[in-house]
Parts: C-alpha cells; structure tokens; sequence
C-alpha cells in the first residue's frame, strides 16, 4: 500500500468517525426535548414510557389554571416591555459604537456587554439592594428595567454586527441630497439594519421570556412569570401539568427559530 | 461626540439598572453601619478601651445601655443584632434579653447590672466583638468569604474545618464550569466542524438540532433532565433494558447530573462559536497543505486547527464565564455536595439576610469573571462576539 492510499484511507475513517461522533451529539441535544414532549400526553402522571394513553388533560390544567394563566400573561407583558426598551437603547447605542468617531471604545464596548457576562445572582441580589429602597420590588416596572438591562448586550451585539456590514456612503449621499438625520435614519439605514435589529430583538426577549433569577429575588407573586411558577412546581411536587408548560414553551422556541431563519433569509447573508 | 451621544441613553439606564446596583453590593461587603447606628456612644468609647484582659469602663456600659434603650424605640436593634449574630451564634439573644431587663433600676451601677442580667456582658471577649462590629467599614465578610478571619489576638487566622465552606465552593465552581468548558469543546468541535463542511441543505437541515433546544427555555431542558435522570426515569430504564447495568444508576443529585445539565444547556453556545469561525475558512488552505505532501491529518493539525483558534477561544470563554454563574441547573440536578457559589449567594440573601456575606461572596466571583473577560476581550476581543 502506497502511503497516499493509507492517507486517502485515514480521511475517510476520520470522515466517517467525526460523522457518528456528531450524529450521537446532535441527539444528546434534542433527544431530552424530543422525550419529554410526547410524555406531557400521558394519561397517566409517571414519567415513562410506554404511554398508557394520550390526553390533553394536562394541557387543560395548565391553560384552565388561573395562576398559570397569569403567569403566562406576565410573561408576555413583561417581555414585551423589556424588549422595546432594550431594543430602542441598544441599537442607538449599536449606532454609535459603529461610527468611526466614537471615544473610549475599548472600554465602553465591555461594559455595555457586561450584563451578559455577569453572574445572575449577583446581578438579582444587588437590584433587590438598590429596588427595596425605591419601592421598586414586588412591581412590574422593577422588573421589566431589570429585564431590559439584561436583554440589551443582545441588540448591541447584533444591531453593531449588522452595521458593520452597512454602506455608510448611503447615509452620506441622503444627507447631501438633503435629508434630515432623522429621514437618514428612518429611510436609509434602518431598512438596512431591521434584520438585525429583530434578531436583537428576539434574543432579548428570550432572556427576559426564560428569565427566573431575577424574578425570584425582587418580584413577587404578582410578577410570577412562567419560568418562576416552573421552577416553583419543580421544586415542589413536579407534576405533568409542567411537562404540558414545557411543551408549549418547546412549541414556542421553534417558533422563534424560525422567525430568526426567516430574519436572515431576509437579510440575504446571515447575521452571524 | 454625536456618536458618544447615542450611547448615552443606554449607558445612563446601566448606570442605573446594573452598575450602581452591583457596585453598591460591592461596597456592602466591607460596610457595616447596622452596629454603629445601634448604639453609637457605646461604639465611640470602645474605640478608646485598650481591648482585653481588661473591660471596658463603667461608662461604656452606661453609655450601652442607653443606646440599646433608644435602638429599640428607634426600632435599629434588629438588624444590629443580626449583624453581631453573624459573629457569634447566641449575640441576637443576649441583647434582645439586655434590652428586656432595662433600664437599669435606681441606685445600680451600669456595669454590676448588665453581669447581673447576662455574665457575658463580664467577658472581654463579648466586648470585642461589639467592637469590631462596632466599626463602619470591615474586612470580616471579606475573610469569612475566604474561611478566614480575625482571632482574639488581633491576627487572621483560618475558621474552624467545619465552618470553612466557601474556599471550597469557589473551587467546585471553577471545576465544574472548567468540566462543563472542556466537555462542550470536545463535544462541540467535531459538530460545528461537520456543520461548516457539509454542503449547505444536509447542514441547514443539522442545525436544527442545534437551534432548537438553544431557543428552547433553560427551565424546560433542566426539567427535561429533572425527569429523565430520575431513578426510575427513561435514561435508567433504557440503561437496563439494554443489559449495561442492573440496578438504577444515580444519575441526578449529584454531579454527574449538574455536569449533564449544564453541558446540555451550553453546548449550543460551542458549537455556534466554532461554526461562525469555521464557516469562513477557505478549504483551499488546507488543499493546498496537501498537495504539497502534507499528511491530511498533519493538514487538518497544524493548518485546519490554529485558523479556528478564535472559534474555540470564544466558545470556551463562552460556556466558562455563563457556568460561573449557574445557580437553576445545579439547584435542580446537582445534590448537596454540588452547591456553587451562585447558590450560597442566594443562600446568604434569602435565609441570612447576610448582606455583607452575599456581597463579599459576589466580589470575589465577581472579580474572577471580569478578570477571565479581560483576558478574553485581550486575546480575541469582545467584538468577535457573534449570536444567531
């Protein structure tokens, strides 16, 4: 055997060894999410297989629950909030950090990615310390700033990726041709940026959506969300009516993947 | 400018919402005014006392007395008292039964009454640690984080091996968070490797299996796990049907649990990582490697491998730095001897009401995670920083 046949020869045994390595990756990821679905139709209330019966039992003590019903209102006004003020600071901010002027970038960069890096707790634990004082704990306006803050590293991120793939001679040849700024923005730029404003958008509202630290130290019963009356039930008595929430929220997540794939078809080359 | 302006408003709200909330977390690790404010006169005459073998004199206990009187109309003796609690189990207790037997009848002296209603109000010992708690800024909580503390000698010594917990809580959280990066680069690298390969329909159609559960809620895949892992869940019955074992294994409440978790919650961070970086290398480079005789492996090694040095650096900074903070995933699966630093915080907050504690704690984890930023945005810069 000549040694470019052994070498031919290895590519593939590595070829196909990285193939059946990922394949059992890939299911590790969504088998638990695949496993879990079906079991929120169980008749009975055992997590296991095989299924004694399909119903929609659980799913009826979840949407018939008033507390769930709250939480699942709350999670929405919350996020909904928390979004449109990350979205409408981050991607000012995202436009300023894009232009060529701007001051301190090194050291302003970091810090407005900070509250994606700093631990949770500690971030819930000092708002509670600052909150209390102003009466801010135990309301929805508390907790739908906190929310922001934490959502806006991702418009900042995504805002600035996609700025960067922005033709700033457009702007430029709007505002000689007499548009105001504010007409710069509107007509020109933003149409350029909105893919990747939405996904900014999308993640922010996905940390707010899935967000229970936070919740758990300065909001109270009537901020329960979702993610906080799971966590509640969890640790209580886990029942199936948490496995029918789980499978909403799984219904919901490929929702948002797909928003974000159909973003970024849009946006002709990905955002990434 | 114009530009500095527009990051203005958001800089202005994190002032608000995140940095003067941390940094006043920050300075409570080494404030406490909780004593000082209780009984201010008795804290000023003991900063004179000269400390033990003597007591403090006759005045300081006037001066006590009268101060304790007016905390609690003043209603500041609570929290005073579960300040000094913090120093000695048994404080709260003494001074709620003090402050009950006052004031001091006519005609006796305030020093005989106080060894009259308690006898440790006659031991130095009770005395110092009024006094240290006494003062309005600390390094006590600083060292209790780090298992240390100030002795009667005046000299910081090591706590007790039973009270000693949190040096060892830091280590388990750096090693399980450095066990989870570790895990997820291995795992990751071949997946984002083949993802970036494979032509786009068969990747597009993986990906799948990578977007979905990273959109899917945190809670959702720990309760998935929660359920899984359970003794008599599906993962043990598939384990023994299948012959590999006869008994249900422990799979949850302990580490492997947390490790299983946390590595299913992260991976997707490792793989996206990896995959944006490796999306933009030219397969040419490496085509080249090898009709030049390199070995492909050879190829893949030294040409393949260092161009994906950012991807790798991300994911891992990635993964690292989120772990360090975990508090719901191992909450739910870990056991009693997985606890991470997250959850002592909460601990310290929610049945302590240890501000000081749940401070210093978050400085050092705090510090940490700012350092391995640091590094982080040096060798490959927080611009590279990439979602989606």
């Amino acid at each position: 055997m000549t040694s470019e046949t052994t070498a031919v020869l290895s590519e593939r045994v590595a070829h196909r060894g990285v193939r059946v390595f990922s394949a059992a990756v890939l299911i590790f990821l969504i088998a638990p999410i695949l496993i879990i679905v079906p079991l929120s139709f169980n008749q009975s209330s055992y997590f296991s297989y095989p299924l004694t019966g399909l119903t929609l039992r659980w799913y009826e003590l979840i949407l018939g629950s008033p507390e769930w019903r709250t939480a699942i209102l709350n999670s929405f006004v919350i996020g909904l909030s928390a979004t449109a003020i990350a979205t409408v600071l981050g991607t000012l901010a995202a436009i300023g950090i894009s232009r060529p002027s701007f001051p301190l970038r090194g050291v302003i960069v970091p810090i407005l990615i900070a509250p994606m890096i700093i631990p949770i707790v500690v971030v819930a634990v000092s708002l509670y310390l600052v909150f209390a004082p102003l009466g801010l704990t135990n309301t929805h306006g508390g907790v739908i700033l906190a929310h922001a803050a934490l959502g806006t590293p991702f418009v900042v991120i995504t805002v600035t990726a996609r700025l960067m793939a922005f033709d700033t001679t457009l702007s430029r040849a709007a505002a000689s041709l007499g548009a105001t700024p504010w007409a710069v923005f509107r007509r020109v730029m933003l149409p350029q940026i909105l893919p990747g404003v939405a996904t900014g958008s999308i993640f922010a509202f996905a940390t707010s959506f899935d967000e229970v630290v936070v919740i758990l130290f300065i909001g109270g019963t009537e901020q329960r969300t979702i993610p906080r009356q799971m966590w509640a039930g969890i640790r209580d008595q886990i029942n199936p009516g948490i496995l029918a929430m789980a499978g909403l929220l799984t219904v919901f997540a490929v929702v948002l993947f797909l928003l974000i794939g159909w973003l970024q078809g849009r946006a002709g080359a990905p955002a990434r | 400018m114009r530009a500095f302006l527009l990051a203005v408003p958001l800089l202005i709200f994190l002032a608000m919402t995140f940095i003067v909330p941390i940094g006043k977390l920050l300075i409570m690790s080494v404030k406490t005014d909780e004593v000082a404010n209780a009984v201010p006169r008795a804290a000023a005459l003991l900063t004179d006392w000269s400390g033990p073998p003597a007591l403090p004199s006759r005045q300081t206990f006037e001066a006590l007395a009268a101060d304790l009187q007016a905390a609690q109309d003043g209603g500041t003796l609570a929290s005073a008292a579960r300040r000094l609690n913090t120093y000695e189990p048994g404080f709260r207790s003494l001074l709620l039964k003090t402050v009950r037997q006052l004031p001091i009848p006519e005609g006796e002296q305030a020093d005989e009454a106080l060894r009259r209603i308690d006898q440790r109000w006659g031991e130095p010992e009770t005395w110092r640690l009024l006094g240290r708690a006494a003062h309005r800024w600390t390094p006590d909580f600083l060292l209790t984080a780090m298992d240390h503390r100030v002795g009667g000698s005046g000299a910081i010594e090591p706590v007790e091996p039973s009270q000693a917990i949190y040096v060892g809580a830091f280590g388990r959280t750096f090693a399980i968070s450095a066990s989870v990066a570790l895990i997820c680069r291995v795992l990751g690298y071949p997946v984002a490797f083949l993802l970036a390969t494979l032509p786009a329909r068969q990747s597009n159609f993986l990906m799948i299996f990578v977007i979905v559960p990273f959109w899917t809620s945190l809670l959702v895949r720990t309760t998935a796990w929660y359920v899984l892992l359970q003794p008599n869940g599906v993962f043990n019955a598939l384990l023994i049907h299948s012959g590999l074992t006869a008994a249900p294994m422990a799979l949850m409440f302990n580490r492997t649990g947390v490790l299983i978790g946390m590595t299913h919650v992260l991976l997707p961070f490792m793989i996206l990582a990896n995959y944006a970086v490796m999306r933009g290398i030219s397969p040419a480079y490496q085509r080249a490697a090898v009709s030049l005789g390199a070995h492909p492996a050879l190829a893949f090694l030294r040409i393949y491998v260092p161009l994906t040095l950012p991807g790798i650096g991300t994911g891992t900074f990635l993964v690292f730095v989120l772990a360090l903070g975990y508090y719901i995933t191992p909450a739910l699966l870990g056991g009693a001897g997985d606890e991470m630093i997250s959850q002592l915080v909460a601990l310290q907050m929610d049945r302590q009401l240890n501000w000081g504690l749940a401070g210093a704690l978050s400085v050092y984890l705090v510090v940490f995670t700012l350092a391995v930023y640091v590094v982080f945005n040096r060798l490959v810069g927080i611009d590279r920083l990439r979602l989606g």
